[in-house]
């Protein structure tokens, strides 16, 4: 098993998804194996950031001093153009359905991937 | 076969001084005493879990606080589901000759032994730890995210979403131990705070204290007997991230399968109890489980279908969304009140016929379903 790239969830500007090279599953939360069909040592794959706005809310009252500093904050949830799913932060006028690109923010002491509108 | 044989419920509020487990005695002891048994003769327990005093095995801390010896006991953990989760385990623990009488106990001091902000948080790890928590979700978030999407899908607005809020207010109205009795109108809906979009404050249940039991038994003690017809669980996920399409929900697996396990429909049901932790929670279930058409829940709510006298009683105690929602026991009041109208103990909320009831249990983010049939069988 070769160790887990850099992505943003260890600090680094990347969104790293795992592709399974028996099954061609996609999947965005890191194992060891491929979850739809058990192989072990799915590849890992950098995302190009592109993606399709799936569901939006807009955050208004947070539970924490860090994350409070920044309400109103609008947690996304899109899909990717290699087809997984992920939660991230977005513009917060996004609509779903907008085409969104990459970009990173820091966000309670962390660096946390932030999607806006394809320009 | 089993039976709901005895409940038990607190009111719902504050409940200042009351541990987790005290309110969990309570319940139980009106439970026992409702289903005319001894303390002795409970030889099961079952328990949920508490944000407040969270224990690696609960179950027997409440046996031996509570002063009980039972021969089968442990706790179980499945979110909001939990409650539905234990009676389906109770009824095929009695039905196996396991146990002959199970205690199923909830409660927690949610709003008095912590901050709102502990239990927000506390809440909000239900989501993925790694690539969800870290980005500053909250419980709301997570099904502000679903709403948005099932509003985009079938036309749902806000206004249709604030009809939930207000017909549980207007239940709550008629039960003394709710945590709210003050009128809501749609309007107080949509001027309430935003809290995660498209949900506003009185989109959401509060946080509160108190408990619910019920016993669960082999052989009925009563002349009217509440019977677990059938029921049947699905899980399809445990992250939002991860869920599948609308149309693939658990709801609507668990409700099939528990159709199947029980041989009932949907026209048979004369009284529902969904779980509503949010209006939108309340709205989605209903339409997957075929209480209402995709996108027509809110208009059903403003027709009267869903009110005390209209064809499908629901939630007539208020749900969580205005009864209360002190975690494991928040659903559970769901039960307590479907075993009161159907045992014709609703006093001033009684429904004309509660015969056949429909139960339905959500946990996490839509992510653990329990579905199940009660019958009264005289």
């Amino acid at each position: 098993m070769s160790d887990k790239l850099a992505d943003w969830t260890k600090g680094a500007e990347a969104i790293v998804y795992q592709s399974c090279s028996a099954c061609g599953n996609v999947q965005y939360f890191h194992r060891s194996f491929c979850a739809a069909c058990g192989a072990p040592d799915p590849a890992q794959k950098r995302a190009s950031g592109m993606a399709t706005v799936y569901a939006t809310s807009l955050v208004c009252r947070a539970a924490t001093p860090e994350t409070r500093a920044h309400v109103p904050y609008n947690i996304v949830l899109v899909d990717t153009v290699e087809g997984f799913r992920m939660m991230a932060h977005g513009d917060n006028d996004l609509a779903i359905g907008d085409k969104v690109t990459a970009g990173y923010r820091p966000f309670a002491g962390k660096l946390i991937p932030y999607f806006e509108k394809k320009k | 076969m089993s039976f709901i044989t005895g409940v038990g419920l607190t009111s719902y509020g504050k409940h200042e001084g009351s541990s987790s487990l005290d309110l969990m005695s309570k319940a139980a002891e009106t439970a026992i005493a409702d289903a005319g048994l001894k303390r002795s003769e409970i030889d099961g327990i079952l328990c949920g879990y508490s944000t407040v005093s969270p224990h690696i095995m609960l179950a027997t801390v409440f046996a031996e606080h509570f002063g009980v010896q039972p021969s089968y006991a442990h706790a179980v953990q499945v979110g909001g589901a939990t409650g539905l989760a234990m009676t389906m385990l109770a009824h095929h623990l009695v039905d196996a000759g396991v146990a002959k009488h199970v205690l199923v106990v909830g409660g927690e001091n949610r709003l008095t032994g912590q901050s709102r902000d502990a239990s927000i948080q506390a809440l909000a790890q239900v989501g993925h730890p790694d690539y969800e928590v870290s980005l500053g979700p909250t419980i709301p978030a997570y099904y502000g995210l679903v709403a948005s999407r099932y509003m985009h899908e079938y036309g749902v607005t806000q206004e249709d979403l604030a009809e939930f809020a207000v017909l549980m207010r207007a239940h709550a109205m008629t039960h003394p131990g709710a945590q709210f009795h003050e009128p809501i109108t749609v309007a107080d809906v949509m001027a309430s705070k935003p809290v995660a979009m498209p949900l506003k404050l009185l989109d959401c249940c509060p946080v509160s204290d108190g408990g619910a039991a019920f016993v669960v038994s082999r052989e009925r003690t009563g002349a009217t007997g509440i019977r677990v017809r059938g029921c049947a669980q699905a899980h399809t996920h445990q992250h939002v991230t991860a869920a599948p399409a609308l149309s693939e929900l658990g709801a609507e697996i668990a409700i099939a399968k528990a159709k199947a396990a029980s041989g009932v429909a949907i026209s048979d049901v004369r009284y529902a109890a969904v779980y509503d932790s949010f209006t939108i929670t309340l709205a989605m279930l209903l339409e997957d489980l075929g209480l209402a058409g995709r996108g027509e829940a809110a208009a059903r709510v403003r027709a009267g279908h869903f009110g005390r006298d209209g064809a499908m009683p629901l939630n007539t105690h208020g749900g969580l969304l205005s009864y209360g929602h002190c975690g494991v026991g928040g659903a559970m009041a769901h039960l307590v009140e479907t075993h009161q109208q159907m045992t014709g103990r609703a006093g001033p909320r009684q429904v004309r016929d509660a015969s056949i009831a429909l139960l339905h249990g959500d946990g996490g983010v839509l992510s653990s379903h329990v579905s199940m049939f009660l019958e009264r069988v005289r």
